[in-house]
């Protein structure tokens, strides 16, 4: 065979090339087309052309039309449209030559689909044709039945090609049965017809009409169980004998292709084999021995044979168990692994292909025989390694797809360290991909923390730009949780940012450890045996921290993280301090609100609250390693289940009268203002995203919704109000300041009113505006000169002709408990009858509710129902000592302070009345209810 | 099942396209442009399957040409590895010694004779022999009418001398 290069061809055509101006020949048109130089002038050519086949059909030419025809084929071929010669086809299908029909049928299999229209008015010309007495006409029919039919024609020429396929000529039978196959595929009902057909074809000497039988009853067992319970019944043992004379069979040349008899139709036949063996014992049983010995027996150093033993392993693998076949069949696909001839001979011809496909189908079908048998599979676990290194990348996708499957707990330390190995060498565009396995792997089957921290240490200096964000913050994680590792998981961060500062991800990490256990990185506390001495300095430390945050290649997340850690070590190295503050001033200035923001805050936190600073940047609480894996899911609200945490972290439950400020600090959104009526605030509010709606009665699904959804809602409104701040002070106050003072107290708190928006305002355009001392105060809390807090009335429901109030009373010896009593009136004109008040509450409150006073409400507000409520809060002030230490929660990228509440109170109201006899229902919910009932 | 065929030079000139599944003319030129986009850059070392849209393309490289065919993601790549080089056996022994050219200025009867080994996207005829057998009768058949037309029109001609 010889095959004439490009160059070598466009100079001889050149030469055989004179440019004809009269329309000639199709070779005369190809060699014009081919001549051309450019675009230009091909298009020039094919126009030409088409000018005059479009003339030609005008005239109704019949001596040339099959010439033009060809020439719409080639015209098509290069991408031009040719619908015009479409009906031309037509033309040719019905004129009675062997010639015009033959290049009619070509270009109606060219030109159209079978989603085209034309193709209706073909079907009769069809049908005419599979009933023609010429045999070439009947297949030329087929041919073109079979490549382009739509439902319709194969409705209306089903009966014609049954009958064909009892046709005399087995070249005609061969064609029909795969014209059964589009016409069974394109209406699977008359799947039926065909199915005796099909099997009497299984009988047949003749190669064609085997393979096509065979495939036709492939096809007819997907679509019809009828089809291959009769198969299986009928036919196994025929096809058995088949496969096995065909296994067995002497050289045959006509159908030999290196040295291996047919393997089309061996490999057909093991395809059905495998429909039929597959859930059916008694089928599995009769084929089993000629399975093993088509796998034993078939050569493999040639592609021929190979084919068939890749059928004859997905044989196995699906039918019914036998254990001896399966390890067989896995074996063989091991031998295709290691196969690395790169020049594998096909019959007589050298092929130019790299040949490492055997990898790629072995892959493939050792990820199915995984879910068979995985023990097999485990074996050639070295080899599957091997192939992760391959050049290939469909080949090493796949194979670090099935390395994640075989990964477990006993193999998870040698095949981890070949991962990573591979991923030093790997190219840029797979990393991606297999850090991701490497941290799941790692995460899922890691036998010990030290090693999971070593591991996920080793990726993320290799591939540190790579790694998912859940990777790395799984990783903090568990560092909080192995408590006698921080200092060595501090210290080994720390060298490793000195060794790959670039990765953006380690280097977060990093900074994050830094930050909370940067007194552990200096003085070596919890030293691990393995570990070698490291010394550094506190200034040492702050240097890491200082090239991340004023590197520009880094991102917002990782400086804010930097910022942060900051803060965090002016606390843990006093000596620093100064240093610390001057890098964190810098950035007042700075044009991103949220550095600018935070380093103003900082800075303030530095200059002037030395005295609460240690407790503000305390120990990060243990992250719940439950709740990360559960917010991986994306189901719980983190800042709310954190809460646990911190509460047993915090050694006491009292609140310091200092922490007071820190409220305001980190805390932007104001708390709660009764109702949000200030008009002017409110855009503001809508436009920093502060929650200034009566949060406290919903800071928990807030909470929630926030730490997921908005951005911005994160980066700007920090969080939900300070639940305790003020009943520790209150509780105080009474006796010992008068009435008046309380409030003078809370001016400093700069307390929960709208003004306090005018932090996150006012904090951009002057940024030495005293964040803690600027505001104006109008407490909304009033005290009671008697025992107790009281708390002010709300209305707590109001509908065009209801208004509900709530009046609150606690008594002092119960604070849990709360008495509130319901007052109901009528606003509108018409006396409301049969008045029902129901409530509910979440589960952490109790309701009580005693009887009303009346059920009958005169209208015009003349009178009023009175009801007793009784609730008491099982959650009262436990987690009072939040407010001592601002948590940091990592939500999504964001880095954000949260303060946690109290649980806050709300209740889902239903009130039932008559009005005029007619019933009406109205709903509510109350979640109005003053802090800290 | 084989979805379509598509011969393409290595300068990205189609040769052959046959389609088995339904596209539309703009589908198959995107989908000729994105396959030979991928296949064309493949080095020499990668093995012979692209995975794309869910099927697998099996392409395999004679001299300046590429013979593509896209299957099922559950058929024997191995096999279609093998029918190609079936077919390119059999237009090798039709043309003699085929090459590219071959292909271009006799397109239809390359077309003829895949559609003599390929319906409905599945394998016809696993012998050699029997193909060239049923394309020689038929080109002869062709032969036959033009001779007897020609014959007519001398005679038409002799007449009206």
């Amino acid at each position: 065979m010889v095959w004439a290069c490009e160059e070598e061809m466009r100079r001889c055509s050149n030469e055989e090339c004179e440019r004809l101006d009269i329309v000639g020949t199709r070779r005369d048109m190809i060699r014009a087309i081919r001549a051309s130089k450019t675009a230009a002038e091909e298009r020039a050519v094919v126009r030409k052309e088409c000018a005059a086949i479009r003339a030609a059909i005008s005239d109704n030419d019949h001596d040339y039309r099959h010439r033009n025809l060809a020439k719409l084929m080639f015209i098509h071929m290069l991408g031009y449209p040719t619908h015009f010669g479409q009906m031309e086809c037509l033309k040719l299908i019905a004129s009675p030559g062997f010639p015009e029909k033959r290049i009619g049928y070509l270009g109606l299999m060219l030109l159209l689909d079978e989603r085209q229209e034309v193709l209706m008015l073909v079907t009769n010309s069809i049908k005419q044709d599979l009933n023609h007495t010429n045999q070439y006409i009947v297949g030329l029919a087929l041919c073109a039945l079979g490549n382009i039919g739509s439902a319709e024609m194969a409705r209306d020429l089903a009966p014609e090609v049954e009958r064909l396929l009892k046709f005399r000529d087995p070249n005609i039978r061969k064609k029909a049965a795969l014209c059964s196959i589009r016409i069974i595929k394109k209406v699977p009902d008359l799947a039926e017809n065909f199915i005796h057909a099909a099997a009497s074809l299984l009988s047949e000497k003749h190669h064609g009409v085997l393979i096509t039988g065979v495939q036709l009853c492939i096809d007819l067992c997907k679509i019809s169980t009828e089809a291959l319970e009769h198969f299986r019944k009928k036919c196994t043992d025929g096809l058995v004998k088949l496969m096995r004379d065909l296994a067995n069979s002497p050289y045959a040349p006509e159908y030999d292709v290196s040295g291996i008899t047919d393997p089309f139709l061996q490999i057909r036949l093991l395809r059905l084999l495998r429909s039929l063996g597959k859930d059916d014992a008694d089928a599995s049983d009769t084929m089993n021995d000629i399975l093993a010995q088509v796998a034993t027996k078939t050569e493999s150093n040639k592609n021929a044979g190979n084919a068939i033993l890749y059928e004859c392993v997905a044989a196995i693998m699906s039918v019914d168990d036998n254990g001896g076949l399966r390890v067989l069949a896995i074996n063989i696909l091991g031998r295709f692994l290691s196969n690395r001839d790169n020049n594998i001979s096909m019959g007589s011809f050298v092929i130019l292909v790299g040949s490492n496909y055997f990898r790629y189908v072995a892959l493939n079908m050792l990820m199915k025989a995984l879910a068979v048998d995985s023990q097999a599979v485990q074996r050639h676990r070295t080899t599957i390694l091997e192939c992760v290194k391959d050049s290939d990348p469909s080949i090493r996708k796949r194979a670090v797809e099935l390395v994640y499957l075989l990964v477990n707990e006993s193999n998870v330390k040698p095949m981890t360290k070949e991962l990573i190995e591979y991923l030093e060498a790997s190219d840029p565009e797979f990393r991606g991909d297999l850090t991701a396995k490497i941290c799941s792997i790692v995460e899922k089957f890691s036998p010990e923390k030290i090693w999971y921290i070593d591991q996920m240490l080793k990726v993320l200096s290799e591939a540190g730009n790579d790694v998912k964000d859940e990777a790395w913050h799984s990783l903090i994680v568990v560092i909080t949780n192995a408590s006698d590792l921080h200092g060595y998981a501090v210290r080994s961060l720390y060298r490793a940012v000195q060794a790959a500062g670039e990765q953006e991800t380690l280097v977060r990490v990093a900074i994050w450890c830094i930050g909370e256990y940067g007194d552990m990185l200096v003085n070596n506390a919890g030293r691990l045996d393995i570990e070698e001495p490291l010394t550094v300095t506190e200034s040492d430390a702050v240097d890491v921290v200082e090239t991340s945050f004023k590197s520009h290649s880094f991102d917002l997340t990782t400086r804010a993280m930097c910022l942060i850690a900051l803060l965090k070590l002016s606390s843990r190295f006093p000596s620093c301090s100064q240093r610390i503050n001057d890098i964190i001033v810098q950035y007042k200035g700075s044009f991103v609100l949220e550095l600018q923001q935070r380093a103003i805050e900082f800075n303030s936190i530095i200059g002037r609250h030395q005295n609460i600073r240690p407790s503000l940047v305390e120990r990060m609480p243990v992250l719940d390693e439950a709740t990360h894996s559960g917010r991986k899911a994306g189901s719980v609200p983190a800042a709310v289940s954190t809460s646990q945490g911190v509460s047993v972290n915090l050694p006491n439950g009292v609140a310091k009268p200092s922490a007071a400020p820190l409220v305001d600090l980190l805390d932007l959104s104001s708390d709660d203002v009764p109702a949000p009526s200030s008009s002017g605030g409110d855009f503001l509010q809508d436009l920093l995203g502060v929650d200034l709606v009566p949060m406290s009665s919903q800071s928990g699904t807030n909470q929630a919704q926030m730490s997921g959804t908005n951005v911005l809602l994160d980066l700007l409104s920090i969080g939900t109000p300070p639940a305790n701040s003020s009943p520790s002070t209150i509780q105080v106050s009474p006796s010992n300041v008068d009435t008046k003072s309380p409030v003078d107290l809370l001016d400093r708190l700069s307390s929960p009113s709208a003004p306090s928006v005018q932090v996150s305002t006012t904090a951009g355009s002057s940024p030495m505006l005293d964040l803690l001392n600027g505001f104006p105060s109008s407490s909304p809390i009033a005290v009671t000169e008697g025992n107790g807090p009281a708390y002010p009335s709300i209305v707590a429901f109001e509908s065009s002709s209801l208004k509900l109030t709530f009046n609150f009373s606690k008594k002092p010896e119960n604070p849990q408990t709360t008495l509130i009593e319901a007052s109901f009136t009528n606003k509108s004109g018409e006396v409301l009858t049969n008045f029902i008040f129901q409530a509910a509450v979440p589960k952490f409150l109790q309701l009580h509710l005693d009887p009303a006073s009346g059920n009958m409400l005169p209208a015009n507000s003349s009178g009023s129902i009175m009801q007793k409520l009784k609730l008491t809060n099982s959650q009262h002030g436990k987690p009072v000592n939040i407010v001592t230490s601002a948590v940091l929660v990592y939500s999504d990228s964001y880095l954000i302070f949260s303060v946690i509440p109290q649980k806050s109170l709300v209740m889902r109201i239903r009130i039932a009345y008559k009005v005029n006899n007619k019933d009406v229902l109205e709903e509510g919910q109350v979640n109005n209810f003053p802090r800290d009932l | 099942m084989i979805h379509f065929v598509l011969l393409i030079s290595r300068q990205g000139k189609v040769r052959l396209t046959k389609w088995y599944s339904p596209y539309t003319q703009k589908e198959r030129t995107k989908v000729i442009r994105e396959l030979s986009g991928m296949i064309l850059t493949r080095g020499p070392k990668l093995c012979n399957f692209v995975e794309w849209r869910g099927y697998k393309v099996v392409y395999k490289r004679y001299a300046s040409l590429y013979f593509c065919m896209c299957i099922d993601q559950e058929d024997n790549e191995l096999e279609v590895l093998e029918i190609i080089h079936h077919f390119v056996e059999i237009l090798d022994r039709y043309f003699g010694s085929v090459c590219e050219l071959d292909l271009i200025f006799n397109f239809h009867k390359a077309y003829y004779i895949l559609d003599e080994l390929v319906i409905a996207g599945e394998l016809q005829e696993s012998s050699k022999k029997t193909v060239a057998r049923l394309i020689a009768a038929q080109d002869s058949l062709v032969e036959a009418a033009k001779e007897e037309a020609s014959s007519l029109s001398n005679i038409i001609a002799q007449a009206t001398k």
